[in-house]
């Protein structure tokens, strides 16, 4: 091919630079992910929605909770077994799960997710 | 045999684009699920909220006391210096806030005087005309609310609003919990860990204290003041005939900063 | 087309480096700028817009001088024009991004950007801003690019470009009328609430543009072999002498109106700007300055003897372009927050970080011009040959 050297060089290069983190990480493996509920979070059973939906869809329920909330004015939810809370990350949510870096954080860490939720909205104040 | 070159790149350019679309397209289009599983309640009934402050019965001390009651409750940083400075209630003088109305020989008690000011909540504002993105809007109750998620600190409300109500996080205002200076200045922020503060390049100001009205308070500064003087600030809806603010205004003169630019403002002043 | 852009002498690359240097430096700012929020620059509550904007805001009115190339030639069929059209649409191109990308430095939330298209607002005017601006960009891309790609194979250009530069000439005055009411429709800011603002706007569009493309013009004769033409740039001349007529005569229509009657809150911003108020100063010698090379400007450009000698011209072109640029870019933003809503003064001058950002984005944005520019010079050279 023309120019056969340079390609073969470049391509060198490029596929190195490309796998350059898994040989930088090579024989490491990160730790998996072990969230812990509070004492208070056991002992509710329940959160908003069931846990399933909750691990997968959190972050959809908070951002249609943001937008009702600010936007609509509707600051109470209903949830399936009855109970109402109040939509809030910091005031509802992080009342049971006050303990951030030994249950949201361990996923997120893991999966190397930063949400920006934290910019503004207060985190609780771990022992 | 052929496709050139050219041809390749634009057909893999165009696909990519198209993959790209077609992602985006089936989320916006898939119905939400949430929807029908959260429920109103709604809490506040006005129409149209409007505030009156009695100069004669205000003084700085008392203005104070409000201004820390909301700064407090809003995790308003006090950055120390004027031109970064985040405000959502605040003092001024009558000269400059009535700058239309101000002649070499206003009596004395009111040339003196200090008047209390914040987001005048206006009927018609102009803020709201220009958001691009209806970060701020006026609500079905008057309230002209922010939502700092949608901001995108483009400035151009704080450039409409005739009143210089409006402040802009020009840095992050949590860092008023490292840096050294402004740590003496704000000794124990957060000061509300149930209200969020905000972060850097959004726009904020008072918003009558919708998460207050939503719980049935009245808004902090308002509480404040009749906690240390009765009548000194009231709060109400103006659209409510037996109201107490429309008795007050049915009683007293009252005057508002800069009527004739037609926004209706709905903060008035007992002179 | 794009690879006569790769191709090209030592002094064209090294224009290119030093514009890239430029651009870097600017982007190492604007990264800083990100990271720590735009409280590195000199705006603040009162002066809430700065540079930044007044930057967008004059090269808004270069975009738009685009039109004064297309529209004699496609509406009036004056055929010298023809040989410059590409001239003007490749500098509305280059214009345009710089007023994105001005827009965008001068963002809270850049990342947010989005927002203007995903919660579209037809009441507020930064909305409609997005829209023609975006829209003229992509008008002149396809105008340009095609036109210049026909020029190349010896064809006429595909009909349904027609359309599509008939749509540019009222797209272009839009983008300009859509600026001014970004400002004229505001009711507490007194020195831009005037019917008059998009006037201004037009008038002063319609002479720095073409005095910058008049310069571009002789700069393209001097460094290449494409002559853009004598009667092109004497034609041009004569637009930019009307227009800096028209835009000083309504500079002094506002004068009249906010001095003869005599209304506080009109006169203070005027004041500020060229005599000081409250011990804050520092705008007025720049504005006096414009208006010395206004007036110089409008000597040498009516008087037709110094009007066609082309290097006199072209020290008409820079103070053409000084005294828009100072009136625009420096005076018009500053001018209409101060004194602010309580009738206060509060300085504003652009921070060190601020202006290099600036700079960055001007190089970005004559470094997309000088690649377009090379392009379309060197397709006219080989046509010619």
């Amino acid at each position: 091919m023309y120019d056969g050297g340079k390609i073969i060089v470049g391509l060198i290069i490029g596929v190195g630079l490309l796998l350059s983190p898994f040989i930088y990480n090579a024989g490491t493996a990160a730790k998996a992910p072990d969230p812990e509920l509070t004492p208070k979070a056991k002992e509710a059973k329940v959160c908003v929605k069931s846990k399933a939906y909750m691990t997968a869809n959190h972050f959809s329920l908070l951002d249609v909770w943001r937008h009702t909330v600010v936007r609509d004015g509707e600051r109470y939810f209903k949830a399936e077994d009855g109970k109402i809370y109040y939509k809030s990350l910091q005031v509802t949510c992080m009342d049971c799960h006050s303990n951030k870096s030994k249950f949201c954080d361990q996923c997120h860490d893991y999966l190397n997710i930063d949400p920006y939720c934290w910019d503004c909205h207060i985190e609780p104040e771990e022992k | 045999m052929g496709v050139n070159r050219r041809e390749f790149l634009k057909i893999a350019g165009i696909s990519t684009l198209f993959g790209l679309g077609g992602k985006a397209a089936i989320e916006v289009l898939a119905p939400g699920e949430l929807e029908a599983r959260t429920e109103a309640l709604p809490l506040t009934e006005g129409k149209r909220w409007a505030m009156v402050v009695d100069a004669h019965k205000m003084d700085d001390a008392l203005m104070d006391k409000c201004i820390e009651a909301c700064h407090r409750e809003h995790n308003v940083p006090d950055l120390g210096n004027p031109k970064e400075e985040i405000k959502w209630l605040w003092k001024e003088d009558y000269h400059h806030s009535f700058p239309g109305q101000q002649h070499e020989w206003i009596a004395e008690d009111i040339k003196h005087k200090n008047f209390l000011l914040m987001c005048n909540h206006c009927t018609n504002p102009p803020c709201c005309r220009v958001c691009p993105t209806q970060a701020t809007w006026q609500r079905e109750d008057g309230i002209v609310m922010m939502d700092q998620h949608r901001c995108i600190g483009c400035r151009f409300c704080m450039a409409a609003c005739p009143f210089g109500a409006r402040s802009f996080n020009w840095g992050d205002p949590r860092r008023v919990m490292t840096v050294e200076k402004l740590k003496e200045l704000n000794p124990n922020f957060p000061t509300n860990r149930d209200y969020p503060t905000r972060s850097k390049g959004v726009v904020e100001k008072c918003t009558f204290c919708t998460e207050r009205l939503a719980k049935g308070q009245i808004p902090a500064c308002v509480e404040a003041a009749n906690a240390v003087k009765e009548g000194a600030m009231f709060f109400g809806d103006l659209s409510d005939p037996d109201s107490e603010v429309r008795g007050v205004l049915k009683k007293h003169y009252t005057i508002r900063r800069k009527p004739e630019l037609g926004s209706g403002p709905n903060l008035f002043f007992i002179v | 087309m794009l690879d006569r852009a790769l191709k090209g002498t030592g002094g064209y690359w090294g224009w290119l480096i030093f514009l890239l240097a430029l651009m870097g430096i600017g982007f190492g700012c604007w990264l800083y700028q990100f990271h720590e929020g735009l409280r590195i620059t000199g705006m603040s509550r009162d002066v809430s817009w700065g540079f930044y904007i007044a930057q967008f805001t004059y090269l808004v009115g270069v975009a738009a001088s685009g039109v004064m190339v297309v529209l004699p030639y496609y509406l009036h069929d004056y055929k010298a024009f023809g040989r410059i059209t590409i001239l003007g649409e490749f500098l509305a191109i280059a214009a345009v991004l710089m007023c994105l990308l001005f827009i965008f430095v001068d963002l809270g939330n850049p990342v947010r950007i989005m927002n203007v298209i995903m919660y579209p607002t037809p009441n507020s005017i930064l909305f409609w801003d997005m829209v023609v601006l975006n829209g003229y960009l992509l008008l002149n891309i396809l105008i340009g690019w095609n036109v210049l790609s026909a020029e190349r194979k010896g064809v006429h250009y595909p009909k349904w470009v027609v359309p599509l530069i008939y749509i540019s000439i009222p797209w272009a005055f839009s983008i300009h009328t859509v600026t001014a009411f970004l400002y004229a429709g505001l009711p507490g800011r007194h020195y831009w609430l005037t019917a008059i603002m998009a006037a201004r706007f037009l008038s002063s569009a319609f002479c720095s543009g073409p005095a910058l493309l008049i310069l571009l013009c002789l700069i393209v004769r001097r460094v290449t072999n494409f002559d853009p033409g004598k009667e092109q740039i004497r034609t041009l001349a004569g637009i930019v002498t009307y227009a800096m007529l028209l835009n000083v005569f309504f500079f002094f229509l506002e004068v009249f109106t906010v001095f003869y009657s005599q209304i506080p809150s009109h006169m203070e911003s005027f004041k500020f700007l060229f005599l000081g108020l409250e011990g804050h100063g520092r705008l007025a010698p720049w504005m006096w300055t414009a208006a010395g090379f206004a007036f110089l400007s409008l000597i040498l450009l009516v008087i037709p003897a110094t009007r066609r000698k082309e290097d006199i011209l072209a020290v008409a072109c820079i103070s053409v372009i000084i005294a828009t640029w100072i009136d625009k870019g420096m005076g018009l933003v500053i001018g209409g927050f101060t004194p602010n809503p309580f009738e206060r003064v509060f300085p504003y001058w652009p921070t060190t970080p601020e202006i290099l950002i600036t700079i960055g984005v001007w190089a970005t944005g004559f470094f997309v011009l000088t690649v377009l520019y090379k392009i379309a010079v060197s397709i006219k050279e080989e046509v010619a040959a």
